[in-house]
């Protein structure tokens, strides 16, 4: 616990310095690798009337990179298998895969390619860019948490809001919200 | 003479006709929709077929309530003088199973959707969340009124079909007022 709070400090202190003094925190800056084992991208989407369900992608893969001389210029990719949506209910897995939804067989992958990090607390940042689902490509926006850091682990916690309309994907609504409701834990393992 | 919108001891009022229509049309689209939208093979158009019969259903059943009471504050027209005996006894009993799967069938497919596991909501016409039966949700419950929803439909449908023929009969073979007093208003001339 005291290492990481220690980890926190040094990133913070990252974050808040100028540039020129970042070199001494190489701590931080590097590239990483997401751990799917110890990642998780969850989803959910409101129902009307109250509720709503809960998934998750099993599979996905990405890294991070922290710049070691300014952070904003970090970037963060991922790519999401939407073959391997789970909802804990099998015929609406089978609805989610299929091409009313996510279409895996012809668009297996979602792509997440960052383009700016602006960074807005100490630990937190919102991190902009360029997601492809279905052929069809609009910028989002994630919030970032850092959640810890140790030897060459590095953990964030994000969120964020797509519209899946704009994806094709806006089957059921108004049944189903247009919003799907992210909310990520990646952890980036170095190298 | 003016249409009447009540029923005379021989002819039915315009609102009468106009629920009988109105019910069947959507009664027989509703079986041909059930049909089509567990067999197509899109899962997009399944679903939003789904939620259309739904919305038919929610309908029908608001129609059928009306027609009922509507049915129970009116005269019921008398059957012409030349309908024999048989058929003045069964055919009450056939319009009766007829007003009995009206009702059975959009409460089963509102049972079928309240206990499914799927939990999606109902929406008719997107327009107001419906609530769902106090029904305990189950695979097994699922199962069950699926299954009874498809037996009360092609049993409804077939009834249909014999009152769509007896109807034909009373027009074309025994050439009475049957069918055509369904289909003109009564008068205040009557």
């Amino acid at each position: 616990m005291y290492k990481r709070i220690l980890g926190l400090v040094a990133v913070a202190a990252c974050l808040a310095v100028p540039a020129a003094a970042a070199v001494s925190l190489g701590d931080a800056a590097g590239s990483y690798t997401i751990s799917p084992a110890a990642s998780s991208i969850r989803f959910t989407v409101g129902k009307a009337g109250g509720g709503g369900f809960d998934g998750a992608f099993a599979r996905f893969k990405g890294n991070i990179r922290i710049d070691n001389s300014d952070v904003e210029r970090s970037r963060v990719n991922i790519t999401i298998f939407p073959e391997s949506v789970g909802t804990g209910q099998n015929r609406i897995d089978a609805f989610l895969r299929s091409d009313a939804v996510f279409d895996a067989a012809n668009n297996p992958e979602i792509q997440f390619r960052s383009t700016s990090v602006n960074r807005t607390s100490a630990t937190t940042a919102v991190i902009a860019g360029q997601l492809t689902a279905r052929g069809k490509t609009f910028p989002e926006k994630f919030t970032a948490e850092l959640d810890g850091l140790k030897s060459g682990t590095i953990k964030f916690h994000v969120t964020g809001k797509v519209l899946r309309s704009r994806y094709g994907m806006d089957v059921g609504t108004p049944l189903y919200s247009n919003v799907v409701d992210f909310d990520m834990t990646l952890t980036g393992k170095r190298g | 003479m003016q249409t009447s919108i009540t029923n005379t001891a021989t002819r039915y009022g315009w609102a009468m006709i106009i629920l009988h229509w109105l019910i069947g049309v959507i009664f027989i689209g509703q079986f041909v929709l059930g049909v089509v939208m567990v067999r197509i093979p899109s899962q997009r158009a399944s679903f939003e077929l789904i939620q259309l019969h739904k919305s038919f259903g929610f309908l029908l059943l608001g129609l059928v309530i009306l027609r009922i009471a509507w049915r129970l504050g009116n005269a019921v027209p008398a059957l012409p003088a030349s309908v024999g005996t048989l058929e003045r006894r069964t055919a009450p009993l056939a319009h009766f199973a007829l007003y009995a799967f009206q009702i059975a069938l959009p409460l089963s497919g509102w049972a079928l959707v309240s206990v499914s596991t799927l939990e999606i909501p109902t929406m008719p016409f997107n327009q107001f969340v419906m609530p769902n039966l106090p029904l305990a949700e189950s695979d097994a419950a699922e199962s069950f009124w699926s299954a009874a929803h498809w037996y009360l439909a092609y049993a409804g449908i077939a009834l249909v079909a014999l009152h769509i023929a007896a109807a034909f009969r009373h027009h074309f073979l025994l050439r009475d007022s049957v069918l055509a007093r369904m289909i003109t208003p009564s008068s205040d001339g009557e």
